[in-house]
């Protein structure tokens, strides 16, 4: 048992280091949630993606550097505590592209992963529809076939970054009356911008349109577009819900940073006893995400699988970060309330937390039956 | 870096595991409890004989020189089962004890479980000063062995019997390494209180499945798996922090590990109090040998509002939350 990085990783992290002193953009980028900040971001993309640094768990055919999960996690730290801007890619470099490794065709890694990696094409998720939420299976939006591909006609919502993103991917009702409602189902990508589909905005807590509702109406999508099996699309999407996608979604860099950006903030407020113990769990809860990320990673790199014990991740960083973000605002006092600075961004940020991503709910009743094997009930 | 135990760590904690299962420790606790140490003392020789006291004690005393992260792994398993007796205050002793002349006298019979100790620094109590033979206090002057012990308070936990240590006795050493030893201290009662925990959310996850209401097991309802998840999620967070604390040994990481591993022990145990109704309340019923200990524990070697305070201690100046993962973190 060890926490030693060879010479190696310590010399890819120098090497990371450098890059982003030299690069990260002096002044914080515009919110990633307006039109103008989103062009910006995605201009920053392009810049990392130019260096290879966009994608770094990648193989180098698609941008990549096709390093291991260490490194990965290396570099995650390195980004944020360099300060470097929120990734706008995210949504597709941390839920598509997996599943096109793992159950794309070559040609569909060739034509949509590059271009992943740039920020050329943003990807929104089409996950959710009014009537189908933590019940995902029971959604309605309808793939009926068509002559060399799929009509999609339905209702999607609460798709992320979707006001101002390119393409989406998510899952379409292929097969009627199956016995089950998971059965059926297929998994697609189409574009935003495709006659038939409507965009419309919503504004969340702070009003910016962090994500969309999208309206399709027979919209056409090629046969090339299906990922999988036609019908396979439940378990297409679940396969890669746990495993390497539990390690990735949130990296310990990230509250590595907030939390270093916390106690900063703190001590520059004076220190107060007040505040002293959130603050220090702050910093505690950083590092225990930290080490529990590392144990984890080091059981993948052992070739174990991580599956439901992704549940506990999720639950925890989410949690983590709405409390450390709620001690950020009362140390800024009556200024906390403003909603122009960073803190305030990232606090509302971080409410959406326990909803995405699988509610906090459904987590909890994962880790109860299928880490604690206790019963199925009513959920 | 690799950070899961090795196969020798796990298979150590196996063979500890095996050997206390067998040993029935909650009528050991019991008897320990009304002052009857017969059980409790071999039990503790088979403890020192499995190695766990040599594990803080170093190799030109007799003991197998300071491993921390199997001192961590033994004592989440002591925890797991009660063991009664001054365990983590035997392994502050070892760390108090670095003068050649005291270590040579003193060590030895604390590896080999001869001896046991408790230690406390004057004016606190000392965990089993009745029972322990080696008593150990210190003030500005230094380190002394204490000459005898005053009247036994009974703790919460009824398996801690409490003492003042008497003032005066042998001076060991005027400038005994007392951060060193509170450092051990901590990374031992957090081991303590992980194993503390983990027993209380397996035997609350078992109760809730055999236990019906309405018809249906107790463990169906959302209400109760929710609650034990949030218990298993404290757990399961505390357990890296423990094992990062014992590799680098660091003030902070010692002292975030002990507040992190009360707190969780001490949230599950109230979940498993809850979730086990009135039996869960009574004495009679085993669940109540864990249930004080994790309160108790909780407040020993370091309550939570001193440790969160040695993790911002610990961290000096800016970018320093890179202990970890190596060097400044913004060059």
């Amino acid at each position: 048992m060890d926490l030693d990085f060879t010479p190696a990783e310590e010399a890819f992290r120098a090497e990371a280091r450098a890059w982003l002193h030299a690069h990260v953009p002096a002044a914080p980028l515009p919110s990633l949630e307006t039109e103008e900040g989103f062009a910006a971001h995605r201009a920053w993309e392009a810049q990392l993606a130019a260096d290879r640094w966009s994608v770094v768990s990648w193989p180098q055919e698609y941008g990549g550097r096709g390093v291991d999960i260490v490194r990965w996690l290396v570099f995650e730290e390195e980004y944020y505590a360099a300060g470097a801007p929120g990734r706008v890619g995210q949504n597709g470099i941390n839920l598509l592209a997996p599943t096109l490794f793992d159950h794309g065709t070559r040609e569909q890694r060739a034509r949509v992963l590059p271009s992943m990696a740039t920020g050329e094409v943003v990807w929104a998720q089409a996950w959710s529809e009014p009537e189908a939420g933590s019940d995902l299976a029971s959604l309605t939006s309808r793939a009926v076939r068509t002559g060399g591909g799929w009509l999609l006609s339905g209702q999607k919502t609460w798709s992320s970054r979707a006001a101002f993103a390119d393409r989406a991917f998510g899952l379409f009702r292929s097969e009627l009356d199956t016995p089950k409602p998971h059965q059926g189902l297929t998994y697609l990508m189409f574009d935003l911008r495709a006659p038939g589909v409507t965009v419309r905005p919503i504004g969340r807590l702070d009003g910016k349109p962090a994500f969309a509702e999208l309206f399709l109406d027979e919209v056409f999508v090629p046969d090339e577009d299906v990922i999988g099996e036609p019908g396979q699309g439940w378990r297409v999407a679940m396969s890669t819900a746990g495993n390497e996608r539990g390690l990735t979604l949130r990296s310990p860099g990230r509250f590595l940073a907030s939390a270093d950006r916390l106690l900063n903030l703190w001590r520059t407020q004076g220190s107060s006893d007040a505040l002293r113990d959130r603050v220090a769990d702050a910093v505690i809860g950083a590092r225990a995400y930290q080490l529990f990320t590392y144990a984890n990673a080091s059981r993948f790199l052992d070739g174990e699988s991580i599956g439901p014990e992704s549940s506990l991740n999720k639950v925890f960083w989410s949690e983590y970060d709405i409390a450390l973000h709620e001690t950020a605002l009362e140390l800024l006092g009556e200024e906390g309330e403003l909603t122009d600075t960073d803190w305030a961004e990232g606090y509302v940020f971080s409410l959406a937390g326990p909803i995405y991503a699988g509610t906090n709910e459904i987590q909890r009743d994962i880790i109860a039956e299928r880490l604690l094997g206790l019963p199925k009930g009513r959920r | 870096m690799r950070f899961l135990l090795d196969p020798e760590q796990r298979a150590f904690a196996d063979s500890l595991n095996a050997m206390l299962t067998a040993a029935d420790t909650p009528s050991v606790v019991r008897s320990w409890s009304r002052g009857d140490h017969a059980s409790g003392r071999a039990l503790w020789r088979r403890v020192a004989g499995a190695g766990v006291f040599a594990l803080a004690v170093p190799e030109a005393y007799e003991g197998l020189g300071a491993h921390p992260v199997e001192l961590a792994v033994a004592f989440v398993k002591l925890g797991r089962h009660a063991v009664p007796g001054p365990l983590v205050e035997t392994v502050v002793a070892a760390a108090l004890l670095t003068e050649p002349g005291p270590a040579k006298r003193l060590l030895p019979a604390l590896a080999s479980g001869e001896a046991m100790a408790t230690a406390a620094p004057a004016g606190s109590y000392a965990l089993d000063g009745d029972v322990a033979t080696t008593r150990l206090t210190w003030d500005a002057d230094g380190l002394r062995l204490a000459p005898g012990h005053g009247p036994v308070r009974t703790s919460l936990d009824p398996a801690r019997r409490l003492t003042h240590l008497l003032p005066g006795g042998e001076l060991l050493t005027p400038d005994p390494p007392v951060a060193h030893a509170l450092t051990w201290a901590r990374l031992a009662t957090a081991a303590q209180a992980l194993g503390v925990g983990l027993a209380l959310l397996d035997r609350t996850v078992a109760y809730v499945k055999q236990r019906t209401q309405f018809g249906v097991p107790i463990g169906s309802f959302q209400a109760v798996k929710h609650q034990l998840a949030d218990a298993k999620i404290a757990l399961e967070f505390a357990r890296p922090l423990l094992f990062g604390a014992a590799l680098t040994m660091t003030e902070a990481d010692v002292a975030a590990a002990k507040v992190t591993a009360c707190e969780a022990a001490y949230g599950t145990a109230r979940t498993a109090l809850q979730l086990h109704g009135a039996m869960g309340y009574t004495a009679e019923y085993d669940l109540s040998l864990w249930l004080t200990k994790a309160r108790a524990l909780r407040a020993s070697w370091g309550d939570p509002g001193e440790c969160r305070a040695a993790v911002l201690k610990g961290l000096d100046g800016l970018n320093d939350l890179n202990g970890l993962s190596g060097g400044d973190r913004r060059s």
